[in-house]
């Protein structure tokens, strides 16, 4: 099992209702996110182009926070999905600087919290919070080894990208482009 | 002119607008570290060589620093914790991967000997001193016993204290700045000049002074090839280690960095030093203050610096 998302950029309206379902189905403290929109605007005006991303923890196959990780907190879970075990954590701040993504945030209680891909929620067979309340339906979740899954399928058909392929961290955020 | 402008929403604190997650607690530790690494590196060596009555305050007086700047900076280290009442879950794990689980099990070996070498040596500072309890003295018998052994464990674990808080943050590849081998070497070698300065400071004998300014001098030109070595690798290597090395080349930390770092840290003090070993009458601690000062600067600028330094998407 290899759990993934993919994000339709091209769909994506910047509309933030992800970051806001984020923070109310995990309880984010107020002032930090575990996603967020980011708005790239490029070219020579007036030939500009803009691609709009909901981003977060790309829970990476080779994901740097795990290796860095001096007390096993941050780890891998089923499907690859990284976690952190706020009782194990002693908030170092080693994962937080490992991570090339920044998806990792102290959180006011003391250890580090990022996204979980819901995983409460995917447990019990629903989505994560963000892709189930996408109003453009943008984001595809499911798993990559399911041929059938959502995401398998969309990357199937679709052109994609992921974030700095190049440091190497094997991303599993995928960006339809 | 093509151009891009990126909007990010999140506005994470000590994440955004830029990295500032490690505060003046962790370089204060890597300084505090580096110099025990350095003073009980030179204690087991010239122990080891049979020299402790050539250089008896690198041997036997210098150590007394080194448990004192190993407390300071574990303290620091445990201030730095976000979730400090569960500190203990380092000494529960060891993992190999992480440069984070190696320093911690080293500062747990090194720490216990720095005080074991300072009880060995206790008489050198109360000549009358007496332990209260037979087992402390057959504690002390036995370590006196073996103390090779031990000198040997203490300079190989100084060896690697030095170098790990070098490791520790090249091993993040997310800080373009922090991301190259040059630190771990660059780091051990700011620690052995600044244990050196220390029995420079300390000690009272002409002789040991002239053969420690000897030794900062080339551990001094050591450091600065790493450091010329450092900026040709980032400069024939990708954009973003390009971007990293123009903070010190015309970026924001340009100035701090080669005044108080390279000049101020090693050039005046070698310069110095080449001075008090030709004769010159030099009050011995100014260059040792400096290569003190370079080598606290030198942590301070690369932690603030590799936080800045970042990978752009």
């Amino acid at each position: 099992m290899r759990y993934a998302m993919a994000v339709d950029t091209k769909k994506c309206v910047g509309c933030s209702d992800c970051v806001v379902a984020c923070q109310t189905e995990n309880n984010v403290p107020i002032g930090f996110c575990r996603d967020w929109v980011v708005e790239v605007m490029a070219g020579t005006y007036p030939q500009l182009e803009i691609e709009i991303r909901s981003e977060r923890c790309n829970h990476c196959a080779n994901a740097p926070c795990v290796r860095c990780c001096p007390t096993g907190a941050s780890y891998f879970s089923d499907g690859g999905i990284v976690l952190v075990d706020p009782k194990k954590c002693i908030g170092c701040g080693a994962c937080i600087a490992s991570c090339p993504y920044d998806a990792r945030y102290p959180h006011p209680e003391g250890h580090v919290d990022k996204c979980t891909f819901c995983h409460h929620r995917i447990k019990n067979g629903l989505k994560p919070a963000c892709v189930a309340v996408c109003p453009t339906k943008c984001m595809y979740f499911g798993d990559l080894d399911d041929l059938n899954s959502d995401v398998s399928m969309v990357l199937k058909k679709r052109k994609y990208k992921t974030l700095i392929p190049e440091a190497g961290t094997k991303p599993q955020l995928y960006f339809l482009i | 002119m093509k151009e891009e402008i990126i909007v990010s929403g999140r506005m994470n604190q000590m994440i955004d607008p830029h990295l500032n997650i490690w505060h003046w607690e962790i370089p204060l530790y890597l300084f505090l570290g580096g110099l025990a690494a350095g003073i009980l590196f030179f204690a087991a060596l010239f122990f080891i060589n049979g020299k402790e009555n050539t250089y008896p305050t690198a041997v036997k007086r210098a150590p007394f620093l080194a448990p004192i700047a190993l407390i300071i900076g574990l303290l620091a280290l445990f201030f730095d914790l976000r979730h400090k009442l569960y500190f203990w879950q380092l000494y529960t794990h060891i993992r190999l991967m992480s440069p984070m689980s190696w320093g911690a099990w080293t500062l747990m070996i090194i720490t216990p000997i720095s005080f074991i070498w300072c009880a060995l040596n206790i008489r050198e500072l109360f000549p009358k001193w007496e332990w209260k309890y037979d087992w402390i003295r057959e504690t002390e018998a036995f370590f006196r016993k073996y103390q090779l052994v031990l000198a040997w464990a203490m300079m190989i674990y100084a060896m690697i204290l030095g170098i790990y808080t070098g490791i520790l943050l090249s091993a993040f590849n997310a800080r373009p700045l922090w991301n190259t081998s040059i630190l771990g070497p660059l780091f051990l070698a700011s620690g052995l000049s600044a244990g050196a300065s220390v029995t420079i400071l300390m000690s009272n004998i002409k002789k040991e002074r002239k053969r420690f300014a000897e030794i900062d001098l080339i551990v001094i030109g050591i450091e600065l090839f790493l450091i010329i070595h450092m900026f040709m690798g980032f400069l024939a290597s990708t954009e973003v280690q390009i971007d990293a090395a123009g903070l010190f080349l015309g970026g924001p930390y340009t100035m701090a960095f080669w005044i108080f770092v390279v000049i101020l840290g090693m050039l005046l003090p070698a310069l110095l030093e080449i001075m008090e070993i030709r004769k010159y009458h030099i009050p011995a601690i100014a260059p040792a203050i400096l290569v003190l000062f370079g080598s606290l600067m030198l942590r301070f600028i690369f932690v603030y610096a590799g936080q800045v330094s970042r990978w752009l998407y």
